[in-house]
């Protein structure tokens, strides 16, 4: 996987994760592009379309666009299985996820992903695993230190 | 100083802005207040400053003052900090800032901490966004990692790994060792991020390749284990056990069994196995399916695994899940080739997609349609495919348009047939077809010989209707003006023909020149198409009118046209019939056709008019081919260019004549033939500014007692020379010696080769044709060197 992005239905911005190193620039470029590009699509219209030299996947849930960019040897219907592993993984740690838990607590979305993903690559395919390592550390801070940010 | 806002609570705040400049305001005065904290070099707040920070990056807000913040952030004991400031620094940083190198002795420390989250934390940082350099460095650390006993940690690694031998490839070798026993490990997280390591090396190296073939009895285990236990609750889904497993497993199968019999035959089984087995109501049994197509496909199956895998892909067709669709569609296209009748029978099908309403899903089956015409479905196909011509989007037609000529032209069962279909294309899509297409269809149609009558009429009809499409517009108009005679004489036999006059055509033509629809090019065509139509129809006079019309067009092409077509009329008249004459079949070639055109004596677009020398008495259709034969062997290739001088001195020639026989540069004149009375003598000079070049004056003289009429010398040279003839003063030879006939020659010499030429000359004397070849072989070397 090359880039992951969460996007409201406005074209909001929820989450980043990027797996290639681009410019700031850059980065602010493709995600205007691509952004306008999905949210165009029609409601029937399938998951998958190429995008430059890219194949990007992506999925509505909700309020939120969850939208990948694979290589051309990765497996689109497995990729849409990531995605959905990952919802799955939002859900279990909010609690019936919404948008606003994304919103206000992005910097968890974030743990969460790095726990399941790694350099683009699924690193844990269990889901009660991921969960158990996002709680263990959570609470591993508890006795480093005391703060609540 | 109060404390910093929390984070949520700016969230909050920003949450309630109104319009665009009340929140720059906000995050104005917040980041200030960032700022000066960070100046304080306040540690307490340092995280919550960070967060607050990258919020308002992922907004699109500036936030680089941030970046050594998350440096000192990582370098802090607190798990909190490092949590944040590894985030900061995966958002923030990039390795082209020398900033990020900062983090390296950071990371190193990390990757030894006593606590695996703090070691998992730098493990993924590193192998999220670590530069070559901090790869180099730190590929030790990441390699005692891969070794360790915890599975945690060693999943983490082996991705991590992953990113370093991108990163720095040569480094590969160094992570062989531990992947020893990766795949003996019960956990599937460590055995999915060892699969992919695997991948990764195999991908890369032919030798590692080779090495790691000896896991495919392994890997086979797995999978069948996979497939065959019962349910494990945690990996399953929908039924299935661990489907990434199972996929990346069969990726690196895929890798393992491409072109080896032996690992071939060993994943044999359990790719049946796995390709009947899996549940397909959901999109997870789809995905292992589609992975087990790919790898059938690619490595050395036997043909009935390989059936099997494309009616998978056939069923997946006409699944309703439209992902599914795609990604067969996909699929068939990549197996196209090689498998091409298994794909044929899934046709009807595909030819079915292009009714789809997904875009992708309809150019993927356009596409797939195109590879599976032949000749025997070829009325079939292109029926659906031009219907589909015909409603798709603006998008696709320019493609469609290309893809029928191609297949019409590979395996049109009758000319007829051809020209229909070219028809339809132009008049569907008309101005969509590519620029390119142009030539080539005047090409294919002059080679039609029978159906010229039939197309023009076709043709014209269609201007009748609509003269917008400028594609067809201009193959009309150039046929219209080869074969107007036969469209006013009612000469097709393919269909009714119709009663037209000469005014009438004149009229359609005369319609484009001023038509506001009309683009330059086009009028450049229909004025060319007038000007020929001077030697087939009677009504000279109304073609000379608009002819001097257009001399004084403000369009500049058109003028020059004009006013060459007008020199033609008034000093040329004598070799009108010649330059306008019908155009000889051109010589087929695979590739484009305009360049090679010019080589044969024929040209599409007419932007220069060439000079054509009458043929002796048989057809024109051999005229190219008479050439050829001057030279006899392939070294020596004609070139028959000249233009039509505008000014009625050509400077070349006259100056020369003047001149008589002095020979201007030093070089010697030569006679260059003398037979039957007719001598052709060479003289010479070098063309300033440009040595390469030499001009040669021929000089022809008669020394019998009839004049020598209908005079044409032709001129051919090796490969490696190139050759302008320009016109000839005359093209009647006088008796006695009473005159001469001059023509300039130029020869560009750039490799400085000794000059050879081959002419032909042909005229009538006494009544009879005379025609003979010769060769030029005694050209003084100062000619030449």
């Amino acid at each position: 996987m090359q880039f992951m992005l969460l996007f409201s239905r406005q074209g909001k911005l929820r989450l980043q994760k990027w797996y290639v190193p681009l410019s700031d620039k850059e980065k602010k470029k493709i995600t205007r592009e691509l952004v306008q590009t999905v949210l165009a699509r029609k409601p029937k219209m399938c998951s998958f379309l190429e995008w430059r030299d890219l194949k990007i996947v992506y999925k509505r849930y909700a309020s939120l666009y969850f939208c990948c960019a694979i290589e051309d040897q990765d497996n689109e219907l497995i990729t849409l299985e990531i995605i959905h592993r990952y919802v799955e993984l939002l859900d279990k740690y909010f609690g019936s996820v919404c948008e606003l838990d994304i919103i206000f607590n992005f910097e968890k979305a974030y743990f969460i992903l790095d726990e399941f993903l790694l350099g683009g690559e699924a690193q844990e395919t269990s889901k009660k695993n991921v969960l158990k390592a996002i709680e263990q550390a959570d609470l591993s801070y508890f006795s480093f230190s005391r703060g609540w940010i | 100083m109060p404390a910093p806002i929390r984070l949520r609570e700016l969230i909050r705040t920003i949450r309630t802005a109104r319009t665009q400049a009340e929140e720059r305001e906000m995050i104005q005065k917040e980041c200030a207040a960032i700022r000066s904290s960070f100046r304080e070099e306040d540690n307490t707040y340092r995280c919550r400053n960070v967060a607050k920070l990258l919020y308002m990056h992922m907004l699109g807000y500036p936030a680089h003052f941030g970046q050594l913040e998350c440096l000192k952030l990582i370098a802090s004991q607190k798990f909190t900090d490092k949590r944040i400031g590894y985030l900061g620094a995966m958002l923030l940083l990039d390795e082209r800032q020398d900033v990020h190198l900062l983090m390296t002795n950071c990371i190193k420390n990390d990757l030894n901490h006593s606590t695996q989250y703090v070691q998992g934390l730098a493990l993924c940082t590193l192998g999220c966004m670590g530069s070559s350099e901090m790869c180099r460095d730190l590929a030790g650390e990441v390699e005692k990692l891969l070794k360790t006993s915890n599975s945690y940690l060693r999943k983490k690694a082996a991705l991590c790994a992953v990113h370093v031998i991108r990163k720095v490839p040569e480094l590969m070798e160094m992570f062989l060792p531990a992947t020893k026993n990766l795949l003996s490990e019960k956990n599937h997280g460590v055995l999915h991020t060892s699969v992919v390591l695997l991948t990764e090396m195999c991908e890369r190296s032919p030798d590692m390749l080779a090495h790691f073939r000896k896991l495919v009895p392994q890997l086979v285990r797995i999978l069948k284990n996979l497939i065959m236990s019962g349910y494990s609750p945690e990996h399953d889904v929908s039924g299935i056990s661990d489907p990434f497993l199972q996929v990346r497993i069969l990726r690196l199968l895929r890798i393992l069994g491409k072109g080896d019999d032996d690992s071939s035959e060993a994943m044999n089984d359990i790719l049946a196995q796995v390709a009947t087995n899996t549940e397909t109501s959901k999109n997870v049994g789809n995905a292992i399916l589609y992975e087990t197509v790919l790898t059938i496909m690619d490595i050395k199956s036997e043909s009935g695994l390989r059936v099997l895998a494309i009616n998978i892909l056939g069923r997946f067709l006409l699944n309703n899940d439209k992902n599914i669709r795609y990604v067969a569609l996909t699929s068939l296209l990549k197996t196209v080739q090689t498998d091409h009748n298994a794909v044929q029978r899934h046709r009807s099908t595909i030819v079915d997609c292009l009714k789809d309403l997904d875009v992708s899903i309809k150019r993927r089956a356009m596409e797939l349609s195109f590879a599976l015409v032949n000749g025997n479905n070829i009325r079939g196909m292109m029926k659906e495919l031009l219907y589909f011509l015909d409603s798709c989007d603006p998008e696709f037609k320019a493609d469609c348009a290309s893809g029928v000529f191609l297949a019409a032209e590979k395996y049109a069962p009758s000319k007829r047939w051809h020209i229909d279909t070219i028809m339809r294309v132009l008049t569907t899509a008309g101005s969509y077809v590519r620029d390119d297409s142009v030539p080539n269809l005047i090409q294919l149609i002059t080679n039609s010989v029978e159906m010229h009558a039939y197309t023009v009429q076709r043709l014209y009809k269609a201007l009748l209707d609509d003269i917008s499409q400028q594609p067809l517009v201009q193959v009309a108009s150039w046929c219209i003006g080869e074969y107007g005679d036969l469209l006013v004489s009612g000469q097709c036999e393919e269909e009714e023909p119709i009663q037209v006059t000469e005014d009438e055509v004149l009229d359609v033509l005369e319609g484009l020149l001023v038509s506001n629809l009309s683009t330059p090019v086009t009028r450049g065509y229909a004025l060319t198409a007038i000007m020929k139509l001077s030697t087939r129809f009677t009504s000279v006079n109304r073609i000379k009118k608009v002819v001097s019309i257009y001399g004084s067009s403000i369009d500049v092409e058109l003028q020059q046209r004009a006013v060459e077509y007008n020199a033609l009329f008034k000093k040329y008249d004598h070799m009108r019939p010649a330059l306008l004459e019908r155009m000889p079949i051109m010589e087929k070639t695979a590739s484009n056709g305009p360049t090679e055109i010019v080589q044969t004596n024929g040209e599409a677009e007419p932007s220069v008019v060439e000079a054509k020398h009458p043929p002796p008495v048989t057809q024109p259709t051999n005229q190219a081919n008479d050439l050829l034969d001057l030279l006899g062997g392939n070294d020596v290739v004609p070139v028959i260019q000249t233009t039509v001088p505008t000014k009625p001195a050509s400077a070349g020639g006259e100056l020369l004549d003047l001149l008589g026989d002095l020979s201007l540069s030093g070089i010697p004149p030569m006679t260059a033939y003398n037979k039957n009375g007719l001598k052709i003598d060479f003289t010479f000079e070098r063309a300033n500014p440009n040595p390469n070049i030499a001009v040669i004056t021929i000089h022809a003289s008669n020394s019998t007692e009839a004049d020598m009429t209908d005079f044409v010398f032709q001129a051919a040279v090796p490969k490696t020379f190139q050759l302008q003839l320009l016109s000839p003063s005359s093209n009647v030879v006088p008796t006695l010696n009473q005159g001469t006939v001059t023509q300039v020659i130029r020869v560009l010499n750039p490799q400085k080769q000794q000059l050879r030429m081959r002419i032909k000359l042909t005229y009538t004397h006494k009544g009879s044709a005379v025609q003979d070849l010769a060769e030029v072989n005694n050209f003084p070397p100062q000619s030449w060197q």
